[in-house]
């Protein structure tokens, strides 16, 4: 329980929920904010943090997530420009210290590079790994999952 | 003046044949096949289909020699990516956002874009007309911090055969424009003001209220 952060995370997909599930488990409170109520279901029953339903990109919606409050926000919803939105948002009006976008395409990355997001692409993160895993003879040389 | 426009609808219609009338090279972005088709038939402009959000589909709009984009999509975080682009990417000049979300307007304007919201101006169109008759239009501009309005003086008014010089309009107004028999001129303090009027008022916010009752005689 070191450390404990206020972390929100917007989108509760496959990446989403398992981020929240992890980063709850490990002690930080965490909020996560979905439009589609089902896929809230998703988070695990040790899950200990709050869900809110609704769309990130509408203000009301962060304000009850306390996004002032908050050490770090996740977008990792399934639209890039939901994502870029949010994050901006979070850090240009919420003061969010630390934010991190999805960014699925590459060409994308990097303006937001420019504004001072932090973006992960798992797209150009696949390309490397693969590109690695070709010109080491076909596999990888830490053989397991990150 | 070459503009390109990213969204769909009976309002990108419009706008769209407004500005190819008045000879504006005008590129359209639109995601929907079907709606791409009936646009090029309709309309003398081009149409690109794809997401506007994606730099490679701006870039073939022929972003890098556009004057101004417009993104009015119904998705204010794909008018906001779109802006960003355009200016940051593109160096578009002017980059101008629909917010859908009224709230968003501002927030994209402290992220850097320009944004209007169509709900905050008609909505005030309509409040303004609904409540004074004698409006006849009213147009915000500079985000919103100065009203420009035209008023018909009708023969009740109090101000009706006064000198402008002896109207004791509040600080921050201007009555910048009189028209009268369809001869609009700009008035002097020696200029009187008659019923059938029509005056273009400039206002602040915060005193277009008291400025209105002074020339009407009604409360806002």
């Amino acid at each position: 329980m070191k450390n404990s952060k206020y972390i929100v995370v917007v989108g509760c997909g496959r990446l989403g929920s398992l981020l929240a599930n992890r980063l709850s488990r490990d002690g930080n409170s965490v909020v996560v904010i979905d439009p589609v109520e089902t896929t809230l279901d998703d988070l695990s029953p040790d899950f200990s943090g709050f869900r809110i339903n609704g769309d990130a990109t509408h203000m009301a919606v962060l304000k009850a997530a306390k996004l002032k409050n908050a050490d770090v926000l996740i977008a990792t919803t399934s639209e890039d420009n939901v994502n870029l939105m949010v994050a901006q948002v979070a850090q240009k009006v919420f003061r969010v210290p630390h934010v991190l976008a999805r960014v699925f395409d590459p060409s994308r990355e990097e303006i937001y590079a420019q504004l001072g997001i932090d973006t992960i692409c798992p797209t150009s993160l696949a390309a490397g790994i693969f590109l690695e895993a070709v010109a080491n003879g076909g596999t990888r040389q830490n053989g397991e999952l990150p | 003046m070459k503009i390109i426009i990213v969204g769909g609808g009976k309002p990108l219609f419009f706008l769209c044949r407004n500005f190819t009338a008045k000879g504006y090279r005008v590129i359209i972005i639109n995601r929907d096949k079907g709606e791409c088709v009936l646009l090029s038939r309709q309309l003398s402009a081009t149409v690109l289909c794809g997401d506007g959000s994606d730099p490679e589909i701006l870039k073939q709009a022929g972003a890098m020699g556009a004057d101004a984009v417009l993104a009015v999509t119904p998705n204010d975080q794909d008018n906001l990516v779109i802006c960003q682009l355009a200016a940051l990417k593109f160096g578009v000049p002017k980059a101008i956002a629909l917010a859908n979300d009224p709230d968003n307007a501002e927030i994209f304007e402290k992220l850097g874009v320009s944004a209007f919201s169509t709900t905050q101006i008609v909505g005030s169109l309509i409040e303004q007309r609904a409540s004074m008759a004698q409006i006849l239009n009213l147009l915000p501009v500079g985000e919103g911090r100065v009203n420009v309005t035209e008023i018909a003086l009708e023969a009740g008014s109090p101000v009706a055969g006064k000198q402008l010089k002896d109207i004791d309009l509040p600080e921050n107004a201007l009555i910048a424009v009189v028209i009268r028999d369809n001869r609009p001129m700009v008035p002097r303090g020696g200029n009187d003001l008659q019923a059938g009027d029509r005056i273009v008022l400039i206002t602040l916010p915060e005193n277009h209220g008291p400025a209105l009752k002074v020339l009407t005689g009604e409360e806002k």
